[in-house]
């Protein structure tokens, strides 16, 4: 076994054992492990096939960086085994190989002569013939790429939300540098902010066992009032806005100063083989010995261009991992190849006499340098250049309100360099005192670099299989068959090969591949420079990129209740409402011969309130409604500046300054902000509360309504008592209701506004109520039906953004006649000068044939002038009936007209007065 | 898109949390005439520039406010209470 004996400061709790299954199979693990230290220390070397060869990869970074150990978790793709706490009963299963990891039938192509997979070999080969491509595209799919989405919406159970956060100092990165920094900037007052990636904050400090000082700055840093987001992958920068994702939430961060304290990222080596499972950073072998007490191999080979390498000789020697060999490449060491079937069995090395050697290993630990993670900070505008001394890319300038501490920035001192970077972000931000600053200035000194040898590169192209790039499978060879064939510039080598272009975005290979352009160009690396750094930092689900819609989808208190009871459902504007429940015209036809209950919550309910709520009513709409008697109700339409309809509705006043105002559907929202608008303007002393998504409303209405709420009524409900255009409060069926007595539908009718609470119950006891009576539920298409036969106007349907009330019949709805000033006054007095040009009647089709809407209206000559709004078959009034613009001379009441609709002419006869009860004698029965 | 408007009651917020309500337009005042009346209703000034405009917190207070904003850059200068709709 390849766990150790308890180790001090060791990050899993031995005595809490969790079980989680990969491929299948069980596999113990300890809290603290991750799924993927669990995996290693039950003897797993092979974590995943790569994207092209199928070759074995095994634990290469084991800190997050590369792509190696990317496995499905529940159904989730991509996930890094090495970053994911292993959680008791997770499923884990691999990726990218068929029908296992161990034997993968695509390692096939592993043995292919190379040219048969030449570098840019999807531009070159499966082009022709053409319209071959999607089959070409679908076998590709299968044999590269990463995963598999579950294949339907339902499957996939994960939600995401956005969160905002604006914040003094962000800090990206919880090691030593990024908790001093965030230390240091709290302390001084300022809001601070800090986003880190691992399981425990701390960075190296825990790699390299210095667990009591990462849990003491850990400490200090609650301490000091900084907000910690763990586990949380900073993305990158947009517009100055940094996406955070932390699980399901994406943080939206707006900060006024960044700290990046995003360490440096441990380069590979260049040799044969790799890639081999064995292989492994020096960080991860750390990573795998200090927090989960796992030894990653009996007997290594450290091959290092620094000092970083032979600290981890040290360490692994200490936990009695025997070291073979050490090729310490500034002594003029460097290994040939590593070799082995199924990993790491020999390492072919030079060693630091000229020697060639062959060494029996299972485990070799390469440490190539540092690379500062510039990524963040150069998406924030730094610039970096080429430091040949260090072999690595510094910064060279920083926009303002950036910093950087730690690595990233090339310090050694990390703590040092985050405290200065700390001070300096709160100190820009005119926080601190004349002691912090000094404070400041004391810390920022030059501490010496260490000297680190630039990484060999391979004397020949290392052979067939020297990756410089891991997760896109692209060798030194294939870069330099790039470079031959006339790819030169990095930034064009990196789109023909592919090479940084992986799950690890440059991390494990930005480095090397520039390296070997520089090489093979004869350029030197400083003149190849890097590519460009480009959001997201790091994988990201897109469901979390996505988050929640901004509108969503609203549906009435009793939704499900139309659901159940086979209501058709579809959408209105952002509503869900039911058009019928599955027989239309039976539903007509009980509003017109016995009653029949429709849902309106979806209606817009304001409150207009206040000493001049009447005055607020009467400047916004074209009619007077401060004349409105208490418990009186009145049918208004809301016209704009420029005459036009803009929405309609009914307003009951409730007490003298209190007025009940119902809008359009879809038009609610928009009313609550155009009143709010001209009211912000005024100043009046009223308010406008916004009760839409509060209350419910139900119109009960038919011949039989009266006897039906009678029976369930705590008031007096008879004509004399609540008579046409009243409005009551009182209680159903132990409801509080506000009742309006109108005529929606042009039957005898009630609306009843209750709590949305209150509303299943409401609803169903009037249909318990009605049922003996004949009482049923009906949907938007027999109301539209019933609604159409009465001329009632569909604002938005029936009328656009040029129908003005003249036009639209409803001239009787606007009082010119009165002095006080009010919205679309001038424009409604030079509309009501002259005759409207064109006007919205109603006609009869002699015939069954119903026109669609947008079906043209004919003048004498033949030529389109009108169009047809709405048509339906009339439940009460018979035929076939509709609604249309046409110019006015075609308008008399009983002209003929023709109505063309896609090459079919209908005849048909104008009416100008509703088709049912035109004298409203049933609406007032 | 990216800015931060600060709502004179809550604060800075991201611009998603609010709705657009155009150009500051002065409301004619007495009678205009037809071409006044149109100017008013249909004409925007459009700049290239700077300019006072109509912000409503939706996603939050419900309150509208002004704000002065370059078209180009999204720099918003200032933000503050409105006086009448119809005045500037």
């Amino acid at each position: 076994m390849s766990r150790l004996q308890p180790r001090p400061g060791e990050g899993i709790d031995r005595t809490r054992e969790v079980s989680f299954t990969f491929d299948g199979k069980p596999v113990a693990a300890y809290e603290g492990d991750t799924i993927a230290s669990a995996l290693y220390a039950a003897g797993r070397r092979t974590f995943s096939r790569s994207f092209k060869y199928h070759r074995r990869r095994g634990l290469f970074c084991a800190t997050g960086q590369c792509a190696n150990c990317l496995v499905h978790v529940d159904g989730r793709p991509g996930i890094r085994a090495c970053m994911e706490p292993a959680g008791h009963g997770l499923c884990v299963t691999h990726q990218n190989a068929f029908p296992s990891l161990e034997r993968d039938a695509m390692a096939i192509l592993d043995h292919l002569p190379s040219a048969a997979l030449p570098v840019g070999f999807y531009y070159k080969t499966f082009i022709a013939p053409r319209r071959l491509w999607p089959v070409y595209e679908r076998l590709l799919r299968r044999a590269s790429g990463l995963g598999r989405l579950p294949a339907t919406q339902a499957q996939r159970t994960w939600r995401t939300e956005y969160r905002r956060r604006h914040v003094d100092v962000l800090v990206s990165g919880g090691g030593a540098a990024g908790l001093s920094a965030a230390i240091a900037a709290a302390g001084l007052g300022a809001d601070v902010l800090l986003a880190d990636e691992g399981l425990e904050l701390g960075g190296r400090l825990l790699d390299e066992g210095d667990h009591d000082r990462a849990r003491d700055l850990a400490a200090q840093a609650g301490a000091a009032g900084v907000e910690v987001l763990g586990r949380a992958s900073v993305l990158g920068l947009y517009d100055g806005l940094a996406a955070i994702s932390q699980g399901g939430t994406l943080h939206q961060v707006r900060a006024a100063r960044h700290v990046f304290a995003t360490g440096a990222l441990e380069q590979p080596l260049l040799f044969d083989g790799n890639d081999l499972p064995g292989v492994m950073l020096s960080g991860g072998a750390l990573r795998l010995l200090a927090r989960q007490s796992i030894r990653a191999g009996e007997r290594a080979v450290v091959a290092c261009t620094g000092d970083r390498g032979l600290r981890a000789a040290g360490a692994l020697a200490a936990a009695g991992v025997e070291i073979a060999a050490v090729v310490d490449v500034r002594d003029g060491g460097r290994v040939l190849a590593a070799e082995g079937r199924a990993g790491v069995e020999r390492v072919r090395l030079v060693d630091g006499d000229g020697v060639v050697r062959t060494v029996a290993a299972d485990l070799l630990v390469v440490s190539g340098g540092d690379a500062p993670a510039l990524g963040l900070a150069a998406q924030a505008g730094a610039r970096s250049g080429w430091d040949e001394l260090r072999a690595q890319s510094v910064l060279v300038s920083l926009p303002r309100g950036c910093f950087v501490a730690g690595s990233v920035a090339g310090e050694v001192g990390c703590e040092r360099s985050g405290e200065a970077a700390g001070l300096a972000a709160a100190h820009s931000l005119g926080l601190g005192d004349p002691v912090s600053k000094a404070r400041e200035v004391a810390l920022a000194s030059d501490l010496p670099a260490e000297v680190v040898a630039p990484a060999p590169l391979p004397v020949d192209s290392g052979g067939r299989r020297c990756f410089a790039c891991l997760c896109e499978d692209v060798t030194v060879k294939d870069i330099e068959q790039g470079v031959r064939e006339g790819y030169e510039s990095l930034e064009l080598a990196k789109r023909y090969t592919t090479v940084t272009m992986g799950p690890c975005q440059g991390r494990i290979c930005q480095g090397q591949s520039a390296a070997v352009v520089g090489r093979a160009t004869g350029a030197g690396r400083e003149i190849v420079g890097s590519t460009t750094a480009r959001p997201p930092w790091t994988t990201v689900p897109l469901g979390a990129l996505a988050g929640r819609p901004v509108e969503p989808a609203k549906r009435s208190a009793i939704h499900a209740w139309h659901r159940a009871h086979g209501g058709v459902i579809r959408w209105t504007g952002d509503w869900r409402r039911p058009y019928h429940y599955g027989d239309p015209q039976a539903e007509a036809r009980a509003v017109a011969q016995r009653a029949g209950l429709i849902d309106v919550s979806t209606l817009g309910k304001l409150l207009v309130r206040g000493p001049q709520a009447g005055e607020l009513l009467d400047r916004l709409y074209p009619g007077r409604i401060s004349t409105l008697g208490i418990g009186r109700c009145r049918y208004a339409i809301l016209t704009g500046e420029s005459g036009r309809i803009l929405d309609d509705g009914t307003i009951c006043r409730l007490d003298a300054e209190t007025f009940y105002v119902t809008t359009t559907s879809t038009g609610a929202a928009g009313a609550v902000q155009w009143f709010r608008w001209w009211q912000t303007g005024w100043g009046l002393e009223a308010s406008v509360t916004d009760l839409s998504q509060g209350l419910s409303a139900f119109n009960l209405a038919g011949p039989r309504a009266r006897e039906i709420l009678a029976s369930v009524a705590e008031l007096d409900v008879s004509a004399d008592a609540f008579a046409y255009l009243d409005g009551r409060e009182g209680v159903v069926t132990g409801v509080p209701c506000l009742l309006l007595r109108l005529g929606f539908t042009g039957e005898l009718g009630f609306e009843l506004h209750c709590s949305a609470a209150h509303a299943e119950h409401l609803w169903e006891a009037l249909l318990e109520a009605g049922g003996s009576a004949g009482l049923r539920a009906f949907g938007l298409e027999p109301q539209r039906a019933l609604r159409l036969e009465k001329l009632h106007i569909l604002v938005g349907a029936d009328t656009d953004a040029e129908s003005t009330p003249y036009g639209a019949g409803l001239g009787w709805a606007v009082k010119l006649d009165r002095e006080e000033d009010f919205v679309g006054r001038w424009a409604l007095t030079d509309a009501a000068g002259a005759a409207p040009e064109s006007v919205l009647v109603g006609f009869r089709v002699s015939g069954a044939e119903l026109p669609r809407e947008g079906a043209v209206v004919l003048d004498a000559g033949g030529a389109a002038a009108g169009q047809v709004t709405s048509a339906r078959h009339g439940p009460r009034a018979g035929g076939s009936l509709g609604m249309a613009w046409m110019p006015a001379g075609l308008a008399d009441d009983g002209a003929s007209i023709t109505i063309s609709d896609a090459g079919r002419l209908l005849s048909a006869t104008v009416s100008t007065t509703p088709f049912f009860d035109p004298e409203g004698a049933v609406v007032r029965s | 898109m990216s800015f931060v408007l600060r709502c004179p009651h809550c604060g800075p917020r991201e611009v998603s949390d609010f709705a657009y309500g155009g150009e500051v337009v002065a409301r004619p005042t007495g009678e205009p005439s037809r071409r006044e009346l149109y100017r008013y209703v249909y004409f925007r000034r459009n700049v290239s520039g700077v300019q006072r405009e109509w912000w409503y917190h939706r996603s939050g207070c419900g309150a509208w406010f002004q704000a002065e904003r370059d078209t180009r850059t999204n720099q918003v200068h200032w933000t503050g209470p409105a006086g009448d709709p119809g005045r500037l």
